[in-house]
Protein backbone atom coordinates (compact mmCIF):
# COMPACT_ATOMS: atom_id res chain seq x y z
CA UNK A 1 0.00 0.00 0.00
CA UNK A 2 1.41 3.04 -1.30
CA UNK A 3 -1.06 5.67 -0.96
CA UNK A 4 -0.61 6.10 2.67
CA UNK A 5 1.81 8.89 1.04
CA UNK A 6 0.56 12.27 0.10
CA UNK A 7 -0.16 13.25 -3.09
CA UNK A 8 2.16 16.86 -2.37
CA UNK A 9 5.80 16.25 -2.32
CA UNK A 10 7.51 18.69 0.13
CA UNK A 11 7.99 21.48 -2.60
CA UNK A 12 4.18 22.09 -3.12
CA UNK A 13 3.50 21.64 0.59
CA UNK A 14 6.11 24.85 0.69
CA UNK A 15 4.47 26.65 -1.82
CA UNK A 16 1.25 26.09 -0.41
CA UNK A 17 1.99 27.47 3.36
CA UNK A 18 3.44 29.92 1.88
CA UNK A 19 0.30 30.82 -0.15
CA UNK A 20 -1.99 31.01 2.90
CA UNK A 21 0.33 33.25 4.30
CA UNK A 22 0.44 35.10 0.88
CA UNK A 23 -3.69 35.26 1.45
CA UNK A 24 -3.59 36.44 5.00
CA UNK A 25 -1.03 39.11 4.50
CA UNK A 26 -3.06 40.40 1.89
CA UNK A 27 -6.23 40.93 4.07
CA UNK A 28 -4.23 42.15 7.07
CA UNK A 29 -2.77 44.98 4.58
CA UNK A 30 -6.46 45.93 4.01
CA UNK A 31 -7.93 45.42 7.82
CA UNK A 32 -9.93 42.94 6.56
CA UNK A 33 -11.11 40.72 9.71
CA UNK A 34 -10.22 37.09 9.76
CA UNK A 35 -13.44 34.75 10.94
CA UNK A 36 -13.42 30.96 11.47
CA UNK A 37 -17.12 30.13 11.44
CA UNK A 38 -18.68 26.94 12.20
CA UNK A 39 -18.46 23.92 9.41
CA UNK A 40 -21.21 21.65 10.84
CA UNK A 41 -24.45 23.76 11.54
CA UNK A 42 -28.07 22.41 11.58
CA UNK A 43 -28.97 23.91 7.78
CA UNK A 44 -27.36 24.22 4.59
CA UNK A 45 -27.36 26.08 1.24
CA UNK A 46 -30.62 25.46 -1.01
CA UNK A 47 -28.49 25.82 -4.22
CA UNK A 48 -29.90 23.60 -6.30
CA UNK A 49 -26.93 21.56 -7.85
CA UNK A 50 -24.44 21.90 -4.67
CA UNK A 51 -25.09 18.87 -2.11
CA UNK A 52 -23.79 19.40 1.49
CA UNK A 53 -22.72 16.17 3.40
CA UNK A 54 -25.03 15.05 6.33
CA UNK A 55 -23.55 14.51 9.63
CA UNK A 56 -25.00 11.63 12.12
CA UNK A 57 -24.21 11.17 15.47
CA UNK A 58 -22.05 7.70 15.89
CA UNK A 59 -24.07 7.16 19.27
CA UNK A 60 -27.53 8.36 19.18
CA UNK A 61 -28.44 11.06 21.62
CA UNK A 62 -25.15 11.77 22.53
CA UNK A 63 -24.41 14.78 24.56
CA UNK A 64 -23.80 17.39 21.56
CA UNK A 65 -27.05 16.75 19.26
CA UNK A 66 -29.48 14.82 21.85
CA UNK A 67 -32.49 14.22 20.03
CA UNK A 68 -31.68 16.75 17.58
CA UNK A 69 -32.40 16.78 13.26
CA UNK A 70 -29.31 15.67 11.47
CA UNK A 71 -26.56 18.85 10.89
CA UNK A 72 -24.40 19.83 7.51
CA UNK A 73 -20.82 20.33 7.05
CA UNK A 74 -21.05 23.44 5.36
CA UNK A 75 -20.51 24.22 1.72
CA UNK A 76 -18.77 27.97 2.08
CA UNK A 77 -19.01 29.94 5.05
CA UNK A 78 -22.03 32.30 3.74
CA UNK A 79 -24.86 32.25 5.92
CA UNK A 80 -22.73 32.41 8.73
CA UNK A 81 -20.29 35.21 7.34
CA UNK A 82 -23.55 37.16 6.50
CA UNK A 83 -25.12 36.81 9.73
CA UNK A 84 -21.57 38.24 11.03
CA UNK A 85 -22.08 41.10 8.48
CA UNK A 86 -25.81 41.81 9.90
CA UNK A 87 -24.10 41.76 13.39
CA UNK A 88 -22.12 44.52 11.95
CA UNK A 89 -18.01 43.57 12.62
CA UNK A 90 -17.22 44.89 9.19
CA UNK A 91 -15.14 43.61 6.10
CA UNK A 92 -14.65 39.79 7.28
CA UNK A 93 -12.66 37.09 5.67
CA UNK A 94 -12.80 33.45 6.13
CA UNK A 95 -9.68 30.73 4.84
CA UNK A 96 -10.75 26.83 5.79
CA UNK A 97 -12.18 24.03 4.27
CA UNK A 98 -15.75 23.08 3.13
CA UNK A 99 -17.19 19.98 1.83
CA UNK A 100 -19.26 19.68 -1.29
CA UNK A 101 -20.30 15.77 -1.68
CA UNK A 102 -20.16 13.99 -4.84
CA UNK A 103 -17.69 16.48 -6.17
CA UNK A 104 -14.97 14.47 -7.28
CA UNK A 105 -12.17 14.78 -10.48
CA UNK A 106 -8.82 15.96 -11.45
CA UNK A 107 -10.13 19.55 -10.46
CA UNK A 108 -12.62 18.22 -8.04
CA UNK A 109 -12.18 17.04 -4.02
CA UNK A 110 -14.92 16.72 -1.41
CA UNK A 111 -13.23 18.48 0.95
CA UNK A 112 -11.27 21.49 -0.22
CA UNK A 113 -10.10 24.96 0.98
CA UNK A 114 -12.04 27.90 0.09
CA UNK A 115 -11.26 31.61 0.58
CA UNK A 116 -14.42 33.75 1.25
CA UNK A 117 -14.72 37.54 1.75
CA UNK A 118 -16.57 39.87 2.29
CA UNK A 119 -16.85 44.13 1.32
CA UNK A 120 -18.77 46.54 2.68
CA UNK A 121 -19.80 49.08 -0.03
CA UNK A 122 -17.93 47.72 -2.39
CA UNK A 123 -19.69 47.65 -6.11
CA UNK A 124 -18.51 44.56 -8.32
CA UNK A 125 -16.60 45.99 -10.43
CA UNK A 126 -14.31 47.40 -7.18
CA UNK A 127 -14.49 43.44 -5.78
CA UNK A 128 -13.23 42.13 -9.14
CA UNK A 129 -10.31 44.52 -9.04
CA UNK A 130 -9.64 43.63 -5.77
CA UNK A 131 -10.05 40.21 -6.71
CA UNK A 132 -7.66 40.79 -10.09
CA UNK A 133 -4.99 42.20 -7.99
CA UNK A 134 -4.73 39.45 -5.87
CA UNK A 135 -4.69 36.70 -7.94
CA UNK A 136 -2.47 38.16 -10.73
CA UNK A 137 -0.09 38.59 -7.58
CA UNK A 138 -0.06 35.24 -6.30
CA UNK A 139 0.29 33.55 -9.93
CA UNK A 140 2.93 36.38 -11.22
CA UNK A 141 0.91 37.83 -13.68
CA UNK A 142 -0.11 41.58 -14.62
CA UNK A 143 -3.88 41.89 -16.07
CA UNK A 144 -7.35 41.01 -15.98
CA UNK A 145 -9.67 41.06 -18.74
CA UNK A 146 -13.89 41.57 -18.58
CA UNK A 147 -16.90 40.27 -20.62
CA UNK A 148 -19.95 39.46 -20.24
CA UNK A 149 -21.58 36.29 -20.31
CA UNK A 150 -23.78 37.41 -23.31
CA UNK A 151 -20.68 38.31 -25.65
CA UNK A 152 -18.89 35.29 -24.50
CA UNK A 153 -21.70 33.32 -25.67
CA UNK A 154 -22.14 35.06 -28.67
CA UNK A 155 -18.63 34.97 -29.85
CA UNK A 156 -18.04 31.62 -29.20
CA UNK A 157 -21.65 29.98 -29.92
CA UNK A 158 -23.45 32.82 -32.14
CA UNK A 159 -26.15 32.44 -29.88
CA UNK A 160 -28.21 34.89 -26.76
CA UNK A 161 -27.67 33.29 -23.48
CA UNK A 162 -30.81 35.10 -22.33
CA UNK A 163 -33.08 34.76 -25.23
CA UNK A 164 -32.26 31.32 -27.41
CA UNK A 165 -34.90 28.41 -25.85
CA UNK A 166 -33.88 25.25 -24.76
CA UNK A 167 -34.17 23.77 -27.99
CA UNK A 168 -32.01 25.88 -29.38
CA UNK A 169 -28.94 25.73 -26.51
CA UNK A 170 -29.41 21.91 -26.83
CA UNK A 171 -28.90 21.74 -30.73
CA UNK A 172 -26.16 23.94 -30.57
CA UNK A 173 -24.71 21.74 -27.90
CA UNK A 174 -25.68 18.26 -29.98
CA UNK A 175 -23.73 19.69 -33.05
CA UNK A 176 -20.48 19.64 -30.85
CA UNK A 177 -20.53 17.07 -28.46
CA UNK A 178 -21.69 13.22 -28.04
CA UNK A 179 -24.37 13.40 -26.14
CA UNK A 180 -26.49 10.40 -26.75
CA UNK A 181 -29.52 10.99 -25.13
CA UNK A 182 -29.18 13.06 -22.43
CA UNK A 183 -32.14 15.67 -21.45
CA UNK A 184 -31.66 18.65 -18.90
CA UNK A 185 -33.54 21.66 -18.41
CA UNK A 186 -32.80 25.23 -19.90
CA UNK A 187 -30.47 25.76 -17.14
CA UNK A 188 -28.19 22.79 -16.92
CA UNK A 189 -28.06 23.16 -20.94
CA UNK A 190 -26.19 26.71 -20.61
CA UNK A 191 -23.91 25.03 -17.72
CA UNK A 192 -23.23 22.35 -20.14
CA UNK A 193 -22.03 24.93 -23.28
CA UNK A 194 -20.23 26.56 -20.60
CA UNK A 195 -18.14 23.97 -19.56
CA UNK A 196 -17.63 22.14 -22.60
CA UNK A 197 -17.62 24.64 -25.13
CA UNK A 198 -16.48 27.75 -23.55
CA UNK A 199 -14.22 26.79 -20.77
CA UNK A 200 -11.40 25.57 -23.22
CA UNK A 201 -12.24 28.22 -25.79
CA UNK A 202 -10.76 30.38 -23.47
CA UNK A 203 -8.06 28.93 -21.66
CA UNK A 204 -5.19 30.53 -23.35
CA UNK A 205 -7.01 33.70 -22.31
CA UNK A 206 -5.41 34.17 -18.87
CA UNK A 207 -7.95 35.92 -16.10
CA UNK A 208 -11.23 36.54 -17.27
CA UNK A 209 -14.22 38.50 -15.28
CA UNK A 210 -17.29 36.84 -16.75
CA UNK A 211 -19.93 38.98 -15.70
CA UNK A 212 -23.64 39.42 -16.09
CA UNK A 213 -24.79 36.03 -15.15
CA UNK A 214 -28.90 35.36 -16.49
CA UNK A 215 -31.06 35.71 -13.84
CA UNK A 216 -31.59 32.45 -12.77
CA UNK A 217 -28.07 31.43 -12.25
CA UNK A 218 -28.50 34.36 -9.93
CA UNK A 219 -28.12 32.65 -6.76
CA UNK A 220 -27.48 34.98 -4.19
CA UNK A 221 -26.59 37.77 -5.73
CA UNK A 222 -28.66 41.23 -6.64
CA UNK A 223 -30.09 41.53 -10.14
CA UNK A 224 -30.93 44.18 -12.04
CA UNK A 225 -31.97 45.23 -16.07
CA UNK A 226 -29.58 45.87 -18.55
CA UNK A 227 -30.22 46.56 -21.97
CA UNK A 228 -34.10 45.15 -21.52
CA UNK A 229 -32.78 41.89 -19.96
CA UNK A 230 -32.84 41.12 -16.22
CA UNK A 231 -28.99 40.02 -15.38
CA UNK A 232 -27.36 39.19 -12.21
CA UNK A 233 -24.85 40.99 -10.44
CA UNK A 234 -22.51 38.33 -10.33
CA UNK A 235 -19.02 37.41 -12.05
CA UNK A 236 -17.23 34.11 -12.12
CA UNK A 237 -13.39 34.32 -12.39
CA UNK A 238 -11.54 31.95 -14.74
CA UNK A 239 -7.79 31.51 -15.31
CA UNK A 240 -6.74 29.38 -18.08
CA UNK A 241 -9.86 28.08 -18.91
CA UNK A 242 -10.32 27.11 -15.10
CA UNK A 243 -13.05 28.43 -13.03
CA UNK A 244 -11.63 29.65 -9.59
CA UNK A 245 -14.05 32.50 -7.96
CA UNK A 246 -17.50 33.34 -8.23
CA UNK A 247 -18.93 36.47 -6.82
CA UNK A 248 -21.83 38.36 -6.04
CA UNK A 249 -22.95 42.37 -4.96
CA UNK A 250 -25.16 40.89 -2.48
CA UNK A 251 -28.87 40.21 -1.96
CA UNK A 252 -29.99 42.28 0.66
CA UNK A 253 -34.10 41.64 0.35
CA UNK A 254 -34.92 39.00 2.93
CA UNK A 255 -38.40 38.28 0.76
CA UNK A 256 -36.28 37.95 -2.44
CA UNK A 257 -33.80 35.57 -0.26
CA UNK A 258 -37.26 33.84 0.34
CA UNK A 259 -38.35 33.65 -2.98
CA UNK A 260 -34.80 32.44 -4.57
CA UNK A 261 -34.82 29.63 -1.92
CA UNK A 262 -38.42 28.46 -2.83
CA UNK A 263 -37.41 28.45 -6.73
CA UNK A 264 -34.51 26.60 -5.84
CA UNK A 265 -36.57 23.89 -3.94
CA UNK A 266 -39.06 23.48 -6.69
CA UNK A 267 -36.03 22.93 -9.75
CA UNK A 268 -34.56 20.66 -6.89
CA UNK A 269 -38.09 18.64 -6.53
CA UNK A 270 -38.17 18.72 -10.36
CA UNK A 271 -34.88 17.08 -10.56
CA UNK A 272 -35.98 14.42 -7.84
CA UNK A 273 -34.06 15.89 -4.69
CA UNK A 274 -35.45 16.68 -1.49
CA UNK A 275 -36.07 20.29 -0.92
CA UNK A 276 -34.41 22.23 1.80
CA UNK A 277 -35.80 24.55 4.51
CA UNK A 278 -34.15 28.01 4.37
CA UNK A 279 -31.96 28.98 7.59
CA UNK A 280 -34.48 30.90 9.82
CA UNK A 281 -31.55 32.67 11.48
CA UNK A 282 -29.93 34.13 8.45
CA UNK A 283 -33.66 34.98 7.18
CA UNK A 284 -33.86 37.28 10.42
CA UNK A 285 -30.53 38.43 10.32
CA UNK A 286 -31.39 39.91 6.73
CA UNK A 287 -34.79 41.21 7.72
CA UNK A 288 -32.82 43.21 10.89
CA UNK A 289 -30.62 44.24 7.79
CA UNK A 290 -27.58 43.29 5.63
CA UNK A 291 -25.12 46.04 4.78
CA UNK A 292 -24.79 47.31 1.19
CA UNK A 293 -21.64 44.74 0.23
CA UNK A 294 -20.50 42.33 -2.67
CA UNK A 295 -18.54 38.52 -1.37
CA UNK A 296 -16.22 36.32 -2.77
CA UNK A 297 -15.53 33.12 -2.92
CA UNK A 298 -12.39 31.82 -4.02
CA UNK A 299 -11.07 28.08 -4.77
CA UNK A 300 -7.71 27.55 -3.01
CA UNK A 301 -6.50 24.24 -4.15
CA UNK A 302 -7.02 25.48 -7.93
CA UNK A 303 -4.72 28.47 -7.20
CA UNK A 304 -2.36 27.10 -6.06
CA UNK A 305 -2.93 24.38 -9.21
CA UNK A 306 -2.42 26.94 -11.69
CA UNK A 307 0.22 28.98 -9.46
CA UNK A 308 2.54 25.42 -9.88
CA UNK A 309 1.14 24.31 -13.15
CA UNK A 310 -0.30 20.86 -11.82
CA UNK A 311 -2.63 18.96 -13.38
CA UNK A 312 -4.76 17.53 -10.91
CA UNK A 313 -5.77 18.60 -6.98
CA UNK A 314 -4.17 15.17 -6.10
CA UNK A 315 -1.02 17.04 -6.74
CA UNK A 316 -1.38 20.21 -4.43
CA UNK A 317 -3.24 18.89 -1.45
CA UNK A 318 -1.52 17.33 1.40
CA UNK A 319 -3.80 13.84 1.21
CA UNK A 320 -7.19 14.33 -1.59
CA UNK A 321 -9.75 12.10 -0.91
CA UNK A 322 -7.98 9.25 -2.95
CA UNK A 323 -5.95 9.09 0.04
CA UNK A 324 -8.07 9.62 3.02
CA UNK B 1 -25.43 -7.64 -15.00
CA UNK B 2 -25.19 -5.00 -12.36
CA UNK B 3 -25.35 -1.27 -13.57
CA UNK B 4 -22.71 1.25 -13.04
CA UNK B 5 -23.35 5.07 -11.89
CA UNK B 6 -20.70 7.74 -13.35
CA UNK B 7 -18.92 7.74 -10.01
CA UNK B 8 -18.16 4.15 -10.25
CA UNK B 9 -16.97 4.44 -14.44
CA UNK B 10 -13.09 3.57 -13.93
CA UNK B 11 -10.65 2.67 -16.77
CA UNK B 12 -11.03 -0.92 -18.25
CA UNK B 13 -14.95 -1.14 -16.85
CA UNK B 14 -17.02 -2.69 -19.56
CA UNK B 15 -20.43 -1.36 -20.23
CA UNK B 16 -22.94 -1.30 -22.94
CA UNK B 17 -23.67 1.74 -24.61
CA UNK B 18 -26.27 2.25 -27.10
CA UNK B 19 -26.72 -1.94 -27.50
CA UNK B 20 -22.64 -2.27 -27.87
CA UNK B 21 -20.21 -3.03 -25.51
CA UNK B 22 -17.84 -0.64 -24.57
CA UNK B 23 -15.00 -0.16 -22.45
CA UNK B 24 -14.32 2.80 -21.06
CA UNK B 25 -11.04 4.49 -21.24
CA UNK B 26 -11.31 7.76 -18.87
CA UNK B 27 -13.69 9.66 -17.05
CA UNK B 28 -13.31 13.42 -16.26
CA UNK B 29 -15.90 15.01 -14.00
CA UNK B 30 -17.15 18.35 -14.94
CA UNK B 31 -19.01 21.25 -12.90
CA UNK B 32 -19.27 24.66 -12.82
CA UNK B 33 -19.22 25.79 -8.98
CA UNK B 34 -22.69 26.79 -8.78
CA UNK B 35 -23.79 24.50 -12.18
CA UNK B 36 -25.34 21.08 -13.02
CA UNK B 37 -22.25 18.29 -13.21
CA UNK B 38 -21.45 16.13 -15.78
CA UNK B 39 -19.09 13.45 -16.59
CA UNK B 40 -17.14 13.30 -20.13
CA UNK B 41 -16.04 9.84 -21.15
CA UNK B 42 -13.73 8.23 -23.39
CA UNK B 43 -15.09 4.80 -24.48
CA UNK B 44 -13.52 2.02 -27.08
CA UNK B 45 -16.69 0.21 -28.74
CA UNK B 46 -14.65 -2.93 -28.51
CA UNK B 47 -16.41 -4.43 -31.60
CA UNK B 48 -15.42 -1.85 -33.90
CA UNK B 49 -12.34 -0.78 -32.07
CA UNK B 50 -13.83 2.81 -32.43
CA UNK B 51 -12.47 5.99 -29.21
CA UNK B 52 -14.84 8.42 -28.94
CA UNK B 53 -16.21 10.76 -26.10
CA UNK B 54 -19.31 10.98 -24.91
CA UNK B 55 -20.91 13.06 -21.71
CA UNK B 56 -23.76 11.79 -19.19
CA UNK B 57 -25.33 13.88 -16.83
CA UNK B 58 -23.57 12.93 -13.13
CA UNK B 59 -25.26 10.02 -11.40
CA UNK B 60 -26.49 8.52 -15.10
CA UNK B 61 -25.78 4.54 -14.92
CA UNK B 62 -25.22 2.14 -17.80
CA UNK B 63 -25.50 -1.36 -17.53
CA UNK B 64 -22.21 -3.59 -17.31
CA UNK B 65 -21.80 -5.43 -20.14
CA UNK B 66 -20.87 -9.27 -20.56
CA UNK B 67 -17.42 -8.90 -21.16
CA UNK B 68 -14.53 -11.06 -20.31
CA UNK B 69 -10.55 -11.03 -21.15
CA UNK B 70 -9.25 -14.61 -20.65
CA UNK B 71 -6.17 -15.86 -21.49
CA UNK B 72 -6.28 -18.76 -24.20
CA UNK B 73 -3.75 -21.52 -26.13
CA UNK B 74 -4.22 -20.80 -30.03
CA UNK B 75 -4.86 -24.26 -31.45
CA UNK B 76 -5.45 -24.17 -35.57
CA UNK B 77 -7.33 -22.37 -37.78
CA UNK B 78 -10.05 -24.58 -39.99
CA UNK B 79 -9.73 -21.65 -42.78
CA UNK B 80 -13.31 -20.20 -41.43
CA UNK B 81 -12.41 -20.22 -37.57
CA UNK B 82 -9.87 -19.82 -35.37
CA UNK B 83 -9.81 -22.12 -32.61
CA UNK B 84 -8.47 -21.46 -28.83
CA UNK B 85 -8.73 -23.38 -25.66
CA UNK B 86 -8.50 -22.33 -22.14
CA UNK B 87 -5.76 -23.97 -20.45
CA UNK B 88 -7.27 -24.44 -17.27
CA UNK B 89 -11.05 -26.36 -18.37
CA UNK B 90 -9.81 -27.53 -21.46
CA UNK B 91 -13.27 -25.61 -23.14
CA UNK B 92 -12.78 -24.61 -26.68
CA UNK B 93 -13.94 -21.22 -28.28
CA UNK B 94 -13.93 -20.63 -31.91
CA UNK B 95 -13.57 -17.00 -33.14
CA UNK B 96 -14.13 -15.51 -36.80
CA UNK B 97 -12.64 -13.34 -38.74
CA UNK B 98 -13.83 -10.55 -38.03
CA UNK B 99 -12.94 -10.89 -34.11
CA UNK B 100 -9.06 -12.61 -34.91
CA UNK B 101 -8.63 -9.39 -37.26
CA UNK B 102 -5.19 -8.55 -37.37
CA UNK B 103 -3.91 -10.93 -34.86
CA UNK B 104 -4.48 -13.81 -37.20
CA UNK B 105 -1.31 -13.21 -39.27
CA UNK B 106 0.75 -13.31 -35.58
CA UNK B 107 -0.66 -16.03 -34.28
CA UNK B 108 1.68 -19.75 -34.42
CA UNK B 109 -0.26 -22.92 -32.80
CA UNK B 110 0.13 -23.43 -28.91
CA UNK B 111 0.74 -19.44 -28.44
CA UNK B 112 -0.65 -17.87 -25.76
CA UNK B 113 -3.29 -15.05 -26.64
CA UNK B 114 -5.74 -12.80 -24.62
CA UNK B 115 -9.16 -13.52 -26.26
CA UNK B 116 -11.91 -10.82 -25.07
CA UNK B 117 -15.79 -12.86 -24.34
CA UNK B 118 -18.00 -11.20 -25.13
CA UNK B 119 -21.92 -13.25 -23.88
CA UNK B 120 -19.63 -16.19 -24.13
CA UNK B 121 -18.28 -15.71 -27.78
CA UNK B 122 -15.10 -14.16 -29.08
CA UNK B 123 -15.19 -10.47 -29.56
CA UNK B 124 -11.33 -9.62 -30.17
CA UNK B 125 -8.11 -11.58 -30.02
CA UNK B 126 -4.81 -9.85 -28.68
CA UNK B 127 -1.55 -11.85 -29.98
CA UNK B 128 1.26 -11.89 -27.73
CA UNK B 129 3.26 -8.76 -27.58
CA UNK B 130 6.33 -10.85 -28.93
CA UNK B 131 6.54 -13.93 -31.24
CA UNK B 132 8.95 -16.42 -32.85
CA UNK B 133 8.20 -17.14 -36.21
CA UNK B 134 9.87 -18.68 -39.31
CA UNK B 135 11.20 -16.88 -42.21
CA UNK B 136 9.02 -18.87 -45.61
CA UNK B 137 10.55 -16.21 -48.01
CA UNK B 138 13.32 -13.66 -48.26
CA UNK B 139 16.19 -12.75 -51.11
CA UNK B 140 19.16 -14.14 -49.89
CA UNK B 141 21.12 -12.81 -47.41
CA UNK B 142 24.56 -11.06 -47.72
CA UNK B 143 27.87 -12.08 -46.63
CA UNK B 144 29.51 -9.94 -44.27
CA UNK B 145 26.88 -7.70 -43.89
CA UNK B 146 26.02 -8.49 -40.21
CA UNK B 147 26.19 -4.59 -38.40
CA UNK B 148 24.37 -2.19 -40.39
CA UNK B 149 22.79 -1.37 -43.73
CA UNK B 150 19.49 -2.05 -44.91
CA UNK B 151 16.25 -4.21 -44.98
CA UNK B 152 13.89 -6.32 -47.05
CA UNK B 153 10.76 -7.48 -47.01
CA UNK B 154 10.38 -11.07 -45.03
CA UNK B 155 7.59 -13.61 -45.38
CA UNK B 156 6.75 -15.43 -42.08
CA UNK B 157 5.21 -19.14 -41.60
CA UNK B 158 1.93 -17.74 -40.46
CA UNK B 159 1.48 -15.18 -43.72
CA UNK B 160 3.03 -12.10 -42.03
CA UNK B 161 5.26 -9.60 -43.75
CA UNK B 162 7.74 -7.85 -42.13
CA UNK B 163 10.83 -6.21 -42.62
CA UNK B 164 14.13 -7.43 -41.63
CA UNK B 165 17.70 -6.63 -41.70
CA UNK B 166 19.78 -7.83 -45.05
CA UNK B 167 21.87 -10.51 -43.36
CA UNK B 168 18.69 -12.71 -42.12
CA UNK B 169 17.72 -16.06 -44.57
CA UNK B 170 15.09 -17.89 -45.33
CA UNK B 171 14.47 -20.69 -42.20
CA UNK B 172 15.95 -18.68 -39.70
CA UNK B 173 13.27 -17.81 -37.12
CA UNK B 174 13.04 -14.17 -35.92
CA UNK B 175 11.55 -12.35 -32.75
CA UNK B 176 8.90 -9.60 -33.66
CA UNK B 177 7.00 -7.14 -32.16
CA UNK B 178 3.36 -7.34 -32.70
CA UNK B 179 2.43 -4.29 -31.71
CA UNK B 180 4.33 -2.21 -34.12
CA UNK B 181 4.55 -4.99 -36.61
CA UNK B 182 9.27 -4.62 -35.65
CA UNK B 183 11.84 -7.23 -36.18
CA UNK B 184 13.47 -7.59 -33.01
CA UNK B 185 16.51 -10.01 -33.07
CA UNK B 186 17.20 -12.78 -34.35
CA UNK B 187 15.49 -16.23 -31.93
CA UNK B 188 17.35 -18.37 -29.28
CA UNK B 189 20.23 -15.54 -29.43
CA UNK B 190 20.75 -12.36 -27.23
Amino acid sequence: MSDWRPGATRAVLQARGALLGQLRDFFARRQVLEVDTPLLARYGVSDPAIEPLRVLAASAGGPTNPGRPAQFLQTSPEFFMKRLLAAGVGDIYQLGKVFRDGELGARHNPEFTLLEWYRLGFTLDELIDEVGTLVAACLGRSHWRRISYQTLFAQHLGLDPHRASAEMLARTARDQLDLGGLAVDREAWLDLLMSHCIEPAIAADGLVFVYDYPESQAALARCIRRDGVRVAERFELYVDGVEIANGYRELLDPEELERRAALDNARRRRSGREARELDPRLLAALRSGLPDCSGVALGVDRLLLLQLNAQRLDDVVPFSAERC
Amino acid sequence: MASYSTNEFRSGLKVMLDGEPCSILGNEFVKPGKGQAFNRVRLRNLKTGRVWERTFKSGESLEGADVMDIAMEYLYTDGEFWHFMEPDSYEQHQADAAAVGDAGKWLKEQASCEVTLYNGTPLSVTPPNFVELEITETDPGLKGDTAQGGSKPATLSTGAVVRVPLFINRGEVIRVDTRSGDYVARAGKS
